[in-house]
């Protein structure tokens, strides 16, 4: 009976929401003094005021205000510059022999392995299927002429999701700002822009994922102006949508996790001020967690599941993707040797096999007629794991005296029996001796050694089955099994670090004196040939999907981490991006080539970078201001608010995503920067136009009211000149190289890197 | 009870627990450390700097600044070190001349004083007195502290100086007189640079105080009662202390490294000539302002690249092969080609354009490129540089070279010699001297001129072989040379060309670098040098240093199963997560309901536990998190800092436990009942492991595997 009167309370006060407002909304006030006081700024400024304090607008009157031709032109004009030419060249650029491949492989059916998760790709794939294109174009290699296959719709797909970003900007730096000539001016750096504008218009993944991106963003600024209304339609909306996009863009590539933080963040500030809103009582409170916590986790969690289990069933076929996945994985996909198998079921002397690393995305035990270098333990032939099924995976499996029975039915191995494992390709054995492993120094290296099955008491490795006891037959692929070597006392094990060069940059596999059981260390027989044997059926136990889900997460890791550099490759630094240092060639080298090169338009970067300088300065003047209470006049106040939270929400969010890539120790590319030049440019709209509404501070006011306009039309003039002049950057160019004077580009190679 | 309220008694029973604290720490970290008289892990390390720090010899090392070198050097210079030993393995006994005493003393000591000053950031985070003889009482007896503070490293100086910044820092928060504030800021500003000039891991503790006094500063101009003015002034002195000192502190230091080592040593070759000129003895100043690029008709000096078995220089003399050799193989009985350790004006040789007679530098000259084809007179005795197919004296599978002699024995000149730049940029590149690292590949049987590695017997001098290896394969430094000594030949009369041969090549031009020029160079060197990414037997990944699963062998005595062991102290270790976690919790409930307005415990205990918080905990995120972000090799001894502050957390959230959360007195002495018995236990702890921590007694086998308490431990037991 103690509870149930809260529970009145509570109710009551959440049907009386509206009255009580109105006095939480002065209580707020108070406690924060930058923000605006109704009696001061009510006339001067009605935007903010119907943004703070305007709770009697219902949200249709707001959007009214939505200057609506403004919009109609930047969306005109973004899908005009991404579509114009977006049929040439015909043939593969860059990058879209990769992903264009990948759709093509939805299109088949086939699995295949990528380092990023599924949804861009199947996009792909699906746009192509529905404009008719077969799946049959085999993108080999850029340069590849398309022909008569039906590559357009694949790039216009591409290119109408690149089309929205100008617009999803427009409506953020709106909102953010209530300018439109802020958001005229971010809209502007987008449309205007050659990089985003290359980028746009061919298949790849990131237009897919900058559209999911600033969807995501658009989103959460929407669901914040609706924090007056909490529980309504259109909030419920825009924190579904919210979740939505940030399914999609996690589901494009992992970068989507930065604009997931960024959302985190906001909602994190949000439910902070909630809780510390003492009118809203902890039930309340509880209703506006749990409404995040499904919208923004559960339900882009659920959708990112679902992108992964359609993955799954489309792609049923044996592809090219198949090593890198356990056996058991393997064994789903038709066409695979493991589907359906059958082959004997007891590992039995004088069998074929390959042995297979129960560790994620582990390999198979591989050698090849390769030695180690000099001064790396013995000098004698590599063994290695490798992800990739190829005949110098198969081992012979050997008797310890070697003297092999060749009549009758083979023996069966047993938990126990000591082995010889003999290299099928170079007949050396698996060999291990006192010399420290190449990379894992507390491990004993592992080598091939002797010839033709000859060699010596360090090849002789004892089976264990996991689990089994003496006398238990091996089976193929359900028994763990472990190699134990006699002489030393250590087990087989892979250390899952890739090799540098002179390994062919497989995985390192060496012999542990640790022995405690671990999947570094267990193996399972994959393959079996013994023609003596009978084959039996074998229906391999079928994982689960969490599990498929899991390893596949693993494997994608592994893979993304071991993109390293190449030590003679140029390599692309972080630090070169933010100032347009150099960009990627999309097309063509040669003068006579069709040549498209992805570079940002250099004007709008470096404006871009300039305004991040200014912004920093700008913010630290605010917040001193602040800090100090210094007296500020309407407009002022407004434009601090809006620097402070607006402008601070997209700083935080353009650092975000750049920074984390100077930690990343995987290869990095231009193109990685442009979701955070969507951020920097939206940023510059913000303090461009705070800049230009404030000259008043230096100037006298006629003077700064002309300085103003005179500055916005300069800068949209600069934006058009600069496009006018760097366009054939994105829609090609033919004919000599920019240094000769005949060039349409002549003049304009202003930094020594750019290639063109 | 009325006399402890007493001033002047309480101040002196302070003092007295800190003596008797500062005791104790004396006692264990300094008690026997020159025991044993060997070199212990990592000092063979420091050991090497130590060494040409005495030599005053110029050197680089990339793994921190210099200001940890000078200490131990100081140590190595109250001690009467010379510098005379060298420091190549683990293991090996100190001779005489070696004052290990005095070499590990100075690390003792700062390791020892970490515990009063532990000490005092207790107090000075506002804990009680027993809080902090808590905190001494662990830090007495963490066995990694132990171990690490009684030899000559560098961890236990680090430590003390980061502490000192934390307590200067918040004496300097507190302080209320304007004299003593400033004193305290002033010496954390000092003690920051002290720290990162250990090791550049202090930067890491720099920057949490850093962010803490910008909290505060930010505070402070939000104060309305202070005028712009006074904010000003107080802001511009904090950046002045806490920002400009430690950077001219920083520079300092190189200014002193950079005066007190000013021979040339080993690493002169990787620093810029100019700054090579800078140092006494260098080889740069004894070929300053010679040509850059080598021409035909250029009087060179070669160099073997490689410094094995000694660095030499291609020489002949008038001196040829035996014509029979003791085993009885025969000889071209041509002029010797050999390697000679020492200057001399027989190294001197001629670059020859095999197209023109002429031995001087045409003008302009015409310098040698990658794959041009050239002949190598030899200065005084004029004979060609030759190799044919005969066995070389000592390497008979090689060829043997020599100086050609025409015995018209249908013996025929193969003097030419094509030039292969190993480290080129570009195919034309011109021959460069001292930067090129050059092959001599033969024309004729395309073999490489390369130093066997062999001596010659008594008809040869003694001197080091050199052959033409036909087998030659990928990049082996045997068979690279540079040019050293170089000038451009002016005579073509052979008198006087043998008396410019003889003629000094170096001008006198002392080419003086500004010191921030020499800093400049020496800082992007050390942090660009690349050393080999390589694991090491007992290097570990920071997620084993949490729960240690991972220990270090630093000594093993040479007969018995004496050993040193880096484990820490487990029970410490295991209280310190424990703690960590629970701090985390304790956080997290006060903030969230102090949000909603419930106040569970009064405001300043509340400041109090955050600012201890920010500090303790803080301390260890940042001295621990980083590394998981490095790619260099780590070690568990890297954890050290971060441990450090990890134990001032546990008598803090103790006492908060005991205070705040303890509410009845039940309670309260159950839970004391629970400190004892983990403060006997840690004891426990500490003496079991002690033999490792101070490698004697030496155990028996079976004592040794019953102190490998995790698996994973490697403990070393001598076979027998």
């Amino acid at each position: 009976m103690d509870v149930r009167p809260k529970e009145n309370f509570s109710q009551r006060q959440d049907t009386s929401a509206v009255r009580h407002r109105k006095t939480c909304k002065v209580n707020e006030r108070a406690e924060i003094p930058s923000q605006p006081h109704n009696g001061t700024i009510n006339g001067v400024n009605k935007r903010i005021t119907k943004r703070e304090g305007g709770e009697h607008i219902s949200s249709p009157s707001r959007d009214a205000h939505v200057p609506v031709f403004i919009l109609a032109l930047v969306i005109v004009l973004s899908v005009s510059t991404r579509f114009y030419k977006i049929t040439e060249p015909p043939h593969v650029c860059w990058d879209e022999t990769h992903f264009g491949k990948m759709g093509s492989y939805y299109i088949n059916r086939t699995f295949f392995f990528d380092v990023h998760p599924p949804l861009g790709k199947m996009l792909i794939g699906l746009a192509g299927y529905l404009t008719g294109y077969d799946g049959t174009f085999p993108f080999i290699k850029p340069g590849d002429k398309y022909e008569h296959h039906n590559y357009w719709g694949m790039r216009a797909f591409c290119a109408a999701l690149g089309s929205c970003l100008p617009p999803f900007a427009f409506l953020v730096v709106l909102e953010l700002s209530q300018s439109s000539t802020a958001a005229l001016i971010a809209a502007s750096l987008l449309i205007f822009d050659t990089g985003c504008i290359t980028l746009s218009q061919y298949i790849l993944l990131d237009p897919i994922l900058m559209f999911f991106i600033m969807g995501s963003v658009l989103c959460m600024v929407k669901f914040n102006t609706q924090r007056l209304g909490p529980f309504s339609f259109s909030w419920w909306f825009w924190l579904l949508l919210t979740g939505l996009c940030l399914s999609g863009s996690l589901g494009v590539k992992f970068v989507g996790l930065f604009v997931i933080l960024l959302v985190g963040i906001n909602t994190a500030l949000d439910l902070w001020r909630l809780l510390g809103d003492l009118s809203l009582s902890l039930v309340d409170f509880g209703k506006h967690l749990l409404a995040r916590v499904f919208g923004l986790i559960m339900l882009p969690l659920f959708l990112y599941t679902t992108i992964f289990a359609i993955h799954f069933i489309v792609l049923n076929r044996s592809g090219p993707g198949d090593g890198f996945f356990s056996s058991a994985f393997q064994s789903r996909l038709i066409g695979n040797n493991l589907h359906n198998a059958s082959m004997p079921e007891y590992l039995a002397y004088g069998s074929v096999i390959t042995v297979k690393n129960l560790r994620i995305a582990g390999g198979y035990l591989h050698s090849h007629w390769h030695l180690y270098p000099e001064g790396v333990g013995a000098h004698q032939q590599q063994v290695t794991a490798y992800l990739h099924k190829d005949y110098n995976n198969l081992w012979l499996v050997k008797r310890l005296d070697n003297s092999d029975d060749l009549t009758g039915s083979p023996e069966l191995v047993r938990h126990g029996d000591i082995i010889r494992l003999e290299h099928k390709e170079t007949t050396r054995n698996l060999h291990s001796h006192f010399h420290e492993a190449p990379l894992t120094k507390k491990h004993l290296q592992v080598t091939g050694y002797g010839i033709n099955g000859s060699g010596d008491v360090n090849d002789l490795w004892q089976v264990e089955v996991c689990g089994g006891r003496k006398g238990d037959p091996v089976k193929v692929l359900r028994s763990k099994v472990r190699f134990l070597h006699r002489a030393t006392g250590c087990v087989l094990c892979s250390s899952g670090k890739t090799l540098p060069k002179w390994g062919w940059e497989q995985v390192e596999v060496t012999c542990s004196p640790y022995v405690k059981e671990t999947p570094n260390s267990q193996w399972n027989i994959e393959d079996h040939i013994n023609p003596k044997l009978p084959n039996i059926s074998l229906a391999v136990l079928k994982p689960t999907f969490l599990e498929i889900l899991w390893e596949s997460h693993i494997v994608m890791i592994r893979g993304n981490s071991g993109l390293k550099p190449k030590d003679n490759e140029m390599n692309s630094k972080p630090w070169h991006w933010p100032i347009n240092y150099q960009g990627l060639r999309f097309s063509g080298v040669n003068e006579t080539e069709y040549r498209v090169y992805l570079l940002g338009n250099p004007v709008i970067w470096w404006l871009n970078l300039l305004s991040l300088a200014l912004f920093v300065i700008l913010l630290t003047v605010a917040s001193l201001a602040v800090q100090r209470r210094v007296k500020m006049e309407g407009m002022m106040k407004v434009h601090c608010h809006t620097l402070m939270e607006g402008g601070g929400m997209l700083f935080l969010g353009w650092l975000l995503h750049y920074l984390p890539f100077y930690i990343m120790g995987r290869i990095l590319y231009y193109h990685h920067y442009f979701p955070a030049m969507m951020f920097s440019s939206m940023l510059t709209g913000i303090t461009l136009d705070i800049l230009l509404q404030n000259l008043q501070l230096l100037f006298s006011s006629s003077l700064s009211h002309y300085l103003m306009r005179g500055g916005q039309s300069v800068l949209l003039l600069g934006f058009i000149y600069s496009f006018y002049l760097f366009h054939p950057l994105s829609y090609g160019m033919r004919g000599p190289l920019a240094h000769d004077s005949a060039s349409s580009m002549a003049g304009l190679r202003w930094m020594e890197s750019w290639e063109f | 009870m009325q006399c402890v309220k007493l001033p002047v008694s309480v101040t002196v029973e302070i003092n007295v627990l800190l003596l008797a604290v500062t005791a104790l720490a004396l006692f264990t970290r300094l008690y026997g450390i020159h025991f044993p008289k060997a070199v212990v892990f990592d000092e063979v390390y420091y050991g090497q700097f130590l060494s040409l720090y005495m030599k005053q010899v110029f050197f680089i090392d990339e793994s921190g600044p210099p200001f940890g070198h000078m200490i131990l050097a100081l140590g190595a210079y109250l001690g009467g070190f010379d510098g005379n030993f060298v420091w190549n393995r683990i293991g090996a006994e100190y001779p005489g001349n070696v004052p290990v005493w005095s070499l590990r003393l100075i690390p003792a000591l700062a390791g020892s004083f970490c515990v009063p000053l532990a000490y005092l950031v207790v107090v000075e985070l506002g804990y009680s007195h027993f809080s902090a003889l808590g905190a001494c009482a662990l830090l007495l007896m963490e066995n990694s502290l132990i171990v690490q503070s009684r030899f000559m490293l560098l961890e236990s100086v680090l430590i003390f100086f980061l502490l000192l910044a934390v307590l200067s820092y918040l004496r300097f928060h507190k302080a209320r007189n304007s004299f003593f504030k400033w004193f305290w800021l002033v010496i954390c500003g000092v003690s920051c640079a002290f720290g990162i000039g250990v090791k550049y891991m202090g930067m890491f503790t720099y920057f949490l105080l850093l962010s803490l006094a910008a909290v505060h500063t930010w505070q402070l101009i939000g104060d309305q009662t202070l005028s712009h003015g006074k904010v000003m002034f107080q802001v511009l002195v904090r950046f002045l202390a806490l920002v400009v000192l430690p950077v001219i502190m920083y520079l300092g230091f190189f200014y002193i490294h950079l005066t007190l080592l000013y021979r040339s040593g080993p690493h002169d070759q990787m620093m810029s000539s100019a700054f090579q000129a800078s140092l006494e003895g260098g080889l740069a100043r004894i070929t300053q302002g010679q040509p850059l690029d080598v021409a035909f008709g250029s009087q060179v000096t070669l160099r073997t690249v490689s410094g094995k078995p000694v660095p030499c220089w291609l020489h002949s003399h008038k001196a040829n092969y035996p014509i029979r050799y003791e085993n009885g193989r025969g000889s071209s009985h041509q002029q010797q080609v050999t390697c000679y350790p020492f200057k001399d004006v027989n190294n001197w040789w001629i670059i020859k354009d095999p197209g023109r007679q002429s031995l001087v530098v045409s003008s302009p000259p015409k310098p040698v490129r990658h794959g041009d084809i050239i002949q190598l007179l030899h200065g005084m005795t004029t004979r060609y540089l030759n190799t044919h197919d005969v066995a070389a004296p000592m390497s008979p599978h090689s060829q043997e070279v020599s100086g050609y002699i025409d015995f018209n024995v249908s013996m025929p000149a193969q003097n030419l010699w094509r030039v292969d730049i190993v480290n080129r940029e570009s195919e034309k590149e011109i021959w460069k001297t001292i930067l090129s690292e050059v092959r001599l590949v033969h024309v004729n049987t395309s073999a490489v001129l390369k130093l066997s590695g062999a001596s010659l017997p008594e008809w040869g001098f003694k001197q080091l072989e050199v052959v033409g290896d036909k087998i030659y394969k990928g990049y082996q430094q045997t068979g690279m040379w540079n040019v050293e000594e170089h000038r451009y030949g002016r005579s073509q009369e052979p008198k006087e060309r043998e008396l410019e041969l003889k003629s000094p090549t170096h001008s006198d031009v002392n080419k003086n670098l500004t010191f921030m020029a020499k800093f400049l160079e020496l800082q992007w060197k050390m942090l660009t040098v690349k050393n080999e990414e390589s694991e090491h037997k007992y290097s570990s990944s920071p997620l084993e240093w949490i729960t240690m699963d991972t220990n270090i062998a630093y000594w093993l005595h040479p007969s018995s199963n004496a050993q040193i062991h880096f484990i820490g102290n487990i029970v410490t270790w295991t209280t310190g997560n424990i703690t960590l976690v629970v701090y985390c919790l304790l956080f997290l409930t006060y903030l969230l309901r102090r949000r909603r307005k419930v106040e569970d415990i009064p405001q300043d205990s509340w400041e109090q536990l955050v600012l201890a918080g920010v500090v303790c905990l803080g301390g260890w995120a940042v001295n621990y998190l980083p590394f998981f972000l490095m790619e260099k090799t780590l070690f568990l001894y890297h954890y050290l800092p971060a441990l450090t502050f990890k134990i001032l957390q546990i008598p803090i959230v103790t006492e908060h436990l005991y205070i705040h959360v303890l509410r009845s007195s039940a309670q309260q002495k159950a839970f004391g009942g629970v400190i004892l018995a983990v403060l006997c236990s840690v004891y426990m702890s500490y003496h079991s492991l002690s033999p490792l921590t101070y490698g004697q007694p030496a155990l028996t086998s079976d004592k040794l595997a019953e102190l490998r308490w995790r698996e994973s431990w490697d403990i070393l037991l001598r076979k027998r």
